[in-house]
This record gives C-alpha cells, sequence and structure tokens, in this order.
C-alpha cells in the first residue's frame, strides 16, 4: 500500500501548488492525477492572474471589486485574504521562472479585466494558465520526495473508523490494476464540472469527480446553484474566447449593429462581470435580436493587430481553427456558454472540509471567493492562494501523525464495483445517450435564466438518468486504457453533481449573481443573503443554510 | 452534414493479434475536427477505442495522432481537409511515431518524450536570488522571444514527425531542446552557457538536428522548434565559441564561409573544412582533423557514389552570378547589433501591415 503525508488528487494549479506547498513543508507527497499534469484544464485559462501589486492599486479595492461582484455572496473573510495574499503569490510565481508579460521598464506589465475598477490582470500572452501550470511541474520534479502517480483515476475517499481521512481508492489507467493508498492527510484538487452541461468551455475531463466524492462520504456541498455561464463562448462547440478581448478592447453587437451593452452597463460596458454580460447577451438574443445562429457578435477588429498578435494569439487561432473566421479582420459569433462553478466542496480559509484530513482547493472548492459570480483571473489565483494554503495546512497538521492503515475492504468493494460494470450484460443505453440528456437538460433549464417549473423538470430527468445509470452498457471488457468504464464512473459522478445544482437552484428563491430565476427577478438580501449547501444523507440529499461573513462590506445596489 | 469513412488503426496489447486496421462511418459536418469524428464513433459504435483527449481545442496536448500519416492533433484538423487529402477516400488515423503503442491510438510518451525533456534539466536555474518583494527585471522582448517556446503543450507531434529521431533514437528532440531554449533565452537563468555546453557536447544533442523543417511543419502551437534549435545552436557558436566535440562548432563556421565565398554550399569542401573551424588548411593540418576526415571517407565515398559530389564539383564549384548580392546579404546581417531571429510569435504572418 503507498503511503504519503499528504495525497493530493488532482494535477492542475490548485493541485500542483498545493504539492510544492505540502512537499516545501518537508512532508512526502503523492500527486495523482488521472490525465497528465500538463493536460489539466488550467492550461485553459487564457487571460491571466489578478493582484493589486501596483502601488496605485490596493488590496482593498481588489477585494471590493470581488466582494462586490460576488452579488455579495461570497464571505469577505477569504476574499480579504485572497486579496493581501495575491501580489507575494504572483511574484513569488514570477521568482519560479513563469515568463509573466513585461512592460517597457521590464517590470510586470498588466491589462484590464471584466468587474474590476483598475487594470490588474497580470499574463503570459493568453497562455497565462498553461505557463503557470507547466512552471509548476517543473518545481516539482526537483523534490526526491513528489511521487506523480500519472493516468491514475482516483475511485472513492476513505476513512478510517472514526471518520478522519485516511486515504484513497484508485485504479491505474494504464493496466487497469486497483490500488489503495494510505495519506494522513488528502487535498482533492479535481476542479470543475462543465461536463454535465452541452455545450461548455470545459474540458472532457471536468467531471466533478472530487465533488462527488467528497460528497459521498458526507463533506457538504456549498454555493452549487452558482453556475457561471462565460459571455463569450462558440456557438457549438463552446469554446471560450478568453475575457481578455474585451480586456483588450473589443465590443459586443447584436444583430442590428447596436452596441447594446450601453442599456444594460453604461459604465463598464463589455466589461461589466461576467453574469451581467451574459444575461444582456441572452436577453437580446430571446427577444429577437441575435443572429439567426442564436448569437451576438464580438468585434476584435477594433484591437490593433499587432497587439491581437502578440497578446490574443490563441485566440486567432481558436477562431481560424474552430470557427473559420480570421478574427482581426471580422466579428466573431459568441453566446453565453457553460463555464464555471463557483460552488463546490464547502471549505475554511484554510482549506479544511467538514470531514477530518480532508481538504478542497480551486475550483471543486467552495471558501467562498466568488460567491454568486467569479470575477475573471481571480480563478488562478483562488487555485494558488487556497492550494498553498491547503498545502502547508495539511503538512503542519500531520506532522508526528502515526501511519493511517485503511482497510483492504474498501479496495475490495471497489473492484467488485466494477468488475460488475465490466462484466455488465449489454444494457439498454450507452454512457454517451445518458450524458448528452444530461448536458442538453441542464443547458436548457439550468442555465443563465431558471424558472420553478424549468428546475423541477431538470430534477425529474436527472434522477431518473441516475435511475439508468446503473445499468449502462460497457463495450470495452478490457483493463488497459478501458476509457468506456471510466466513463461509467464520471457519468455517476457527474450526475450527483447535477443533483445537487438543481436542488440548490430550486431552494433559492431569489436572483442574484449567476442564478436568475425569471419568478423571483429581484435579489433579496433579507430572506437570501446566506449559502445554501447539499448534504448526503444516505440517498437523499439535505439541504441547510450557512452564513455569509461579512467583514467590510455592507450589500448594496449592484450596477456597472 | 456529410458523410466520411475512417480507417483507424486499433491495437488490443491483451489480445494475442497483432495491430490491425478497422473501418467506420462518420456523420458530420466537414469542418468539425477528426477527434470529433473519432468520439462520435466511441459514443455510437465501439466505446473501447483508445484515444487521450480532454479540451478539444488545441490547448491540453492530449490527442496527438497521424493522420493520412502524417503527424498532427486530431482536435485541430478538420474532417473535410483530411478527407481531401484521404489517399483512397478514406481518412487513416493511427498512433504517433517514434513511440512504443500502449494501446490503439495511445503511446507511451512517458518512455520517449517525457525523459527526453527531463534531460534537459527543465527548470530555472536563476543567476541570483531573487530581489526582495519585487520581480525579476527584465526587457520585455526577452519574455515575448521565450513565449514562443512556452507556447509548446508538449503533444509530441514534433516527436512523432522527427526524421533524426528515426535513426537515432537517442536524439535529445524537438519538444525537449524547445524546452531548453525557453531557459536558455530566459535572461533570469544563470547557466546558460553551461547548458549550451551540454547540449552541444551530447551526441544527440543540438547538433544531431539534420534541419528537415518536419518539426515546424507539423507544430499545432508555431513553436518551431527546429527554429529553437538554430537559435541554441547561434548562441552555443556565435556567443559562447563552445568547440564541442561533434564538430557543431566547425560545421557551422565553414557553412557561413563557404556560402560567403561561393554563394551556395560547395558539398567537397564542407566537410574539410569542418574540421578546421571554417579553414580548408586548418582542417588538413590539424592532427585531429585529419584523423577524423580518415573516419569520414565512407561518407565521402557515399557523397561520390550517388552523384552528390563528382569529381568534377570538388574541384570546380561554380559561384552564384551575382556576388553582390551574397556580399550584400552579408553586410546586413552583420551591420545589425542584435541577432536577426524569426519569431513568427510575436509578429505574427502580417507583421506591419498596420490597419487602424
Amino acid at each position: 500500500m503507498p503511503h504519503h503525508d499528504v495525497l493530493v488528487i488532482g494535477a492542475g494549479l490548485a493541485g500542483q501548488r498545493a504539492a510544492l506547498a505540502a512537499a516545501e513543508e518537508g512532508a512526502s507527497v503523492g500527486i495523482i492525477s488521472k490525465v497528465h499534469p500538463v493536460r489539466s484544464h488550467s492550461n485553459a485559462a487564457q487571460g491571466g492572474i489578478n493582484a493589486a501589486l501596483d502601488p496605485q492599486d490596493s488590496w482593498e479595492s481588489h477585494a471590493f471589486d470581488t466582494v462586490k461582484g460576488s452579488d455579495y455572496l461570497g464571505d469577505q473573510d477569504a476574499i480579504e485574504i485572497m486579496c493581501r495574499e495575491a501580489p507575494n503569490e504572483l511574484l513569488e510565481l514570477e521568482h519560479l521562472g513563469v515568463t509573466f508579460h513585461r512592460n517597457e521598464e521590464g517590470r510586470l506589465g498588466k491589462r484590464a479585466f471584466g468587474g474590476a475598477s483598475a487594470a490588474r490582470t497580470y499574463y503570459v500572452a493568453d497562455i497565462t494558465g498553461q505557463a503557470i501550470l507547466h512552471v509548476l511541474y517543473e518545481q516539482l520534479m526537483k523534490f526526491d520526495d513528489v511521487y506523480r502517480y500519472e493516468e491514475w483515476f482516483t475511485t472513492a475517499l476513505v476513512q478510517d473508523d472514526e471518520g478522519r481521512i485516511a486515504g484513497a481508492t484508485t485504479r491505474d489507467i494504464r493496466d487497469g490494476s486497483m490500488e489503495l493508498f494510505s495519506a494522513k492527510a488528502v487535498i482533492l484538487a479535481t476542479g470543475g464540472n462543465g461536463q454535465i452541461y452541452d455545450p461548455t468551455t470545459n474540458a472532457l475531463i471536468c467531471t466533478g469527480d472530487g465533488i462527488a466524492m467528497a460528497y459521498r462520504i458526507g463533506a457538504p456541498l456549498m454555493d452549487m446553484e452558482m453556475i457561471q455561464y462565460h459571455p463569450t463562448t462558440l456557438a457549438g462547440l463552446g469554446l471560450l474566447i478568453t475575457e481578455g478581448a474585451r480586456g483588450e478592447g473589443a465590443h459586443l453587437y447584436n444583430a442590428e449593429g447596436e452596441r447594446f451593452m450601453e442599456k444594460y452597463a453604461p459604465n463598464k460596458m463589455e466589461l461589466a462581470s461576467r453574469d451581467v454580460v451574459s444575461r444582456a447577451e441572452q436577453t437580446e438574443i430571446d427577444e429577437g435580436r441575435g443572429f439567426p445562429d442564436g448569437t451576438v457578435a464580438l468585434d476584435i477588429t477594433v484591437v490593433p493587430r499587432k497587439r491581437i498578435h502578440e497578446a490574443l494569439r490563441e485566440i486567432v487561432n481558436v477562431g481560424r481553427d474552430f470557427a473559420g473566421v480570421d478574427i482581426t479582420r471580422e466579428p466573431i459569433h459568441i453566446k453565453p456558454g457553460n463555464h464555471y462553478v463557483m460552488g463546490g466542496v464547502k471549505t475554511d480559509i484554510d482549506g479544511q472540509t467538514d470531514i477530518p484530513g480532508l481538504y478542497a482547493a480551486g475550483e471543486c472548492a467552495c471558501v467562498s471567493v466568488h460567491g454568486g459570480n467569479r470575477l475573471g483571473a481571480n480563478s488562478l489565483l483562488d487555485t494558488l492562494v487556497f492550494g498553498r494554503r491547503s498545502g502547508e495546512h495539511a503538512a503542519r497538521a500531520v506532522k508526528g501523525m502515526a501511519v493511517p492503515e485503511p482497510s483492504y475492504a474498501h479496495l475490495s468493494d471497489e473492484e467488485r464495483g466494477i468488475a460488475a460494470i465490466v462484466g455488465r450484460n449489454s444494457g439498454p443505453r450507452r454512457v454517451s445517450e445518458l450524458k448528452a440528456e444530461l448536458g442538453r437538460t441542464m443547458d436548457k433549464y439550468v442555465a443563465v435564466f431558471r424558472d420553478e417549473a424549468g428546475l423541477r423538470e431538470a430534477l425529474e430527468t436527472v434522477r431518473s438518468l441516475k435511475e439508468e445509470a446503473k445499468d449502462v452498457s460497457i463495450d470495452d471488457k478490457g483493463s488497459v486504457f478501458n476509457q468506456d468504464v471510466l466513463g461509467a464512473l464520471e457519468l455517476d459522478f457527474m450526475l450527483d453533481n447535477a443533483e445537487a445544482i438543481v436542488m440548490s437552484a430550486i431552494e433559492r428563491k431569489e436572483s442574484r449573481g449567476a442564478q436568475h430565476r425569471t419568478d423571483y427577478p429581484e435579489r433579496n438580501d433579507d430572506d437570501w443573503l446566506k449559502h445554501i449547501t447539499v448534504s448526503a444523507n444516505g440517498d437523499e440529499p439535505e439541504i441547510a443554510y450557512s452564513e455569509v461573513t461579512m467583514t467590510k462590506w455592507e450589500p448594496q445596489e449592484r450596477t456597472y | 452534414m456529410a458523410q466520411f469513412q475512417l480507417k483507424i488503426r486499433r491495437f488490443d496489447p491483451e489480445s494475442a493479434e497483432p495491430a490491425y486496421w478497422a473501418d467506420y462511418d462518420v456523420d458530420l459536418p466537414p469542418e468539425r475536427s477528426v477527434l470529433d469524428g473519432i468520439l462520435q464513433v466511441k459514443d455510437r459504435e465501439d466505446a473501447s477505442i483508445a484515444i487521450r483527449c480532454s479540451c478539444r481545442a488545441a490547448i491540453c496536448g492530449s490527442c496527438g495522432v497521424r493522420i493520412n500519416g502524417k503527424s498532427a492533433l486530431a482536435c485541430n484538423t478538420k474532417m473535410g481537409d483530411a478527407a481531401e487529402r484521404a489517399r483512397d477516400g478514406a481518412i487513416t488515423v493511427e498512433p504517433m511515431g517514434n513511440m512504443p503503442v500502449l494501446k490503439d491510438l495511445v503511446t507511451d510518451m512517458e518512455a520517449v518524450h517525457w525523459k527526453k525533456v527531463r534531460r534537459v534539466v527543465p527548470w530555472l536555474l536563476p543567476a541570483e536570488e531573487p530581489p526582495e518583494g519585487q520581480e525579476y527585471i527584465v526587457p520585455a522582448e526577452a519574455m515575448l522571444d521565450v513565449t514562443q517556446a512556452m507556447a509548446c503543450i508538449h503533444c509530441g507531434v514534433c516527436v512523432s514527425a522527427c526524421l533524426s529521431m528515426e535513426v537515432d533514437p537517442d536524439f535529445i528532440g524537438p519538444a525537449a531542446l524547445a524546452k531548453a531554449y525557453r531557459f536558455v533565452g530566459d535572461p533570469r537563468d544563470g547557466e546558460e552557457e553551461a547548458r549550451l555546453k551540454d547540449l552541444a557536447e551530447d551526441p544527440h544533442g543540438i547538433y544531431d538536428c539534420t534541419h528537415c523543417f518536419a518539426c515546424v511543419e507539423v507544430c499545432p502551437k508555431d513553436v518551431a522548434p527546429m527554429n529553437q534549435i538554430m537559435r541554441l545552436r547561434r548562441r552555443a557558436t556565435g556567443d559562447f565559441g563552445i568547440k564541442d566535440g561533434n564538430n557543431g562548432y566547425g560545421h557551422e563556421k565553414a557553412f557561413v564561409n563557404i556560402v560567403e565565398r561561393w554563394g551556395t554550399n560547395h558539398e567537397a569542401q564542407l566537410l574539410p573544412r569542418s574540421f578546421g573551424d571554417g579553414s580548408l588548411v586548418k582542417g588538413q593540418l590539424a592532427p585531429e582533423g585529419a584523423k577524423q576526415l580518415t573516419r569520414e571517407l565512407p561518407t565521402a565515398v557515399r557523397g561520390l557514389l550517388s552523384g552528390k559530389v563528382t569529381p568534377r564539383k570538388a574541384l570546380l564549384h561554380p559561384k552564384l552570378p551575382d556576388q553582390g548580392q551574397v556580399r550584400r546579404i552579408f553586410k546586413e546581417i552583420e551591420s545589425k547589433d542584435e541577432r536577426l531571429e524569426l519569431n513568427l510569435y510575436i509578429v505574427g504572418e502580417m507583421a506591419g501591415e498596420e490597419t487602424g
């Protein structure tokens, strides 16, 4: 049985940052990832990372923008920590080797981003996430006591008899063998769950695995109704066009040639919060002022060509390769699309969940710094600051602790479960069919605009899919790279995520941040200035509430 | 919608069968990707086909394969384009080359690519302690310059296409050497010379590249790995005068001197001059040069037999007609303070063509 002081599950930015922090504290670290670490979806974070590094700027200003962006649902103590620690985190990454863009003086250069009162987004062209991810991967190679389990799939978390975390069960994708890991602490850094939506900007690997595994052992999930629709995604495939495009000055137009953001956010225009811009676009489209393909236009041609090539090059490629559009010469059609889950496993400011020894960081966690709506370029910051804090805290907390010896019964349970899936006679429906139905349902009913009837419809569909998933058909009977059986396991994870999202959305009877209820169109601070949590209680999910932490900023009306 | 035929190379390591071709029908608009085609087959027909894939947008680098024999990412190759280039109408998809196959389209990148990446000491070795409370101050152009190598997503497509690696499996290869340039070109790194020396001395290092452009042609991110290798060579020779055991230094000098004198390559003089750091006389007098020349005799004989070099050409290499042009090019380059670096990453293909 492999043992590590700290076991990190997921090797994107949060996971690798946590591993680096834990290793620097002297802990032995294992990192398990179902893909090679540099394939992680942190790669897709194009725009940059927010930090009030400029002496003209202040962490308080960054924090206020984040609180306001969250529609006052973010926990202000956590937001303060994130914004205070941002400049140091940024500098540390620079010292480790990230090739951040420089200005003419050779100092770090920055760009503007949505919902921010100052330009404070630091970047590497439009490959910021990739650049940081690769540097963290480089750094971890230097440690002898950091073990990477690349292409290992975690199937479940394991507790001891007292309920403390003790390890995890895994499958080595290369040969199909199962392994029980022992760990004094486990840090979940498994990312988001965008694959429950179709279309989505998220990669195929974003199936909410960690969120579901934590939920199954009793950890509460929080703010799950808060699903961000990004304002600029390609119709059909759902691929992302970075907010950096609008940060560099791009405009939005409806089919009538009107720069419609004037009506919705006269001050910030295209750089209002994402929920505001997405609702504006969807309103234009729903009211018949969009293009026939259900889109509006993003015009990047107003940005100088040289600047586009220097700062938005990836978007030139995406436009050319995936939409057949030269963005330096013509507008590109876009629409709001699923992008990010603000909610996740409820944690404190050190990443600790309600399960002793279990931590969560990054998109799978809910600290909550994003509340009802995340600002662009705050997600990289969240993964890094709370990844590091989780790693440090876990490594310190387990010093001197005895090595746990989880029971092999957990492993044989998982082995039996997987053998049953593989050995199943052909069921009536395929994994792909159930997944497609889930994606369509979520995008139809649990999107930019929601109402009770639609959400009930969605809940019914999710529950019937959960039943059908128990008997889904499997083609691949082999052990080596059996992606079919992993797909079935991921489908189960996704359905748990979806159920928690829909139940939370039904529960919140107001409009705040990404949750806009057409049947409750106003924000209602008297009744709903609180987090909604969902916990597994046997088969029946249980709803509860959690206070929003306020420090300096009283809720105000939110305009941009 | 359109109908396409996909011919996928299947291999199941758990069966006793060798690899085989399997045919599938795909129904997709022609602008959709080959990856979408493969996923459709998996979704509808056979979920046991193994292919790594994740982002669908040429960002994660998972889905490197060979399509109609050419190395590429499946997610940014369009079905319609692939069908046009397919030999008998069916688009062939097979695993990448130069790497062992684990199952179907999945190769063992750890055994080849990642091992080579680790070979180049792939992390920053700072020249000095980081400045307290602030960033390293470095020129903006230097950061943009290494961003081209930074843009590498480690998909392995260049490794798959590399002809040198086909001949010498130990060649460090295009991706890992591009990674090396990312540190060599980074002004914060303090080991530029040691890194260059290491990569020049290694018989499988920077002088093992044959300049065939295959990696430049297939790279989905315009990293142009071969250009990064050439930059490593220029820094090794021009900046540090590193005279390596592989004689890469002399070869480069010989090439430049010959072109300066004749305007084109004088094949018969290239080898002897290479051993004299560019000089024909020194090459034949140097004891090491003479020994090496004798060793290289079979190469010369092969050159003669194949007609690449004829006795006539060897003795009388014609000069290019307009020697003034050749001199102009050399003068132009030598007059620049900065090295002329072709970095498409910064300027784009339409550099300078600014339209308000």
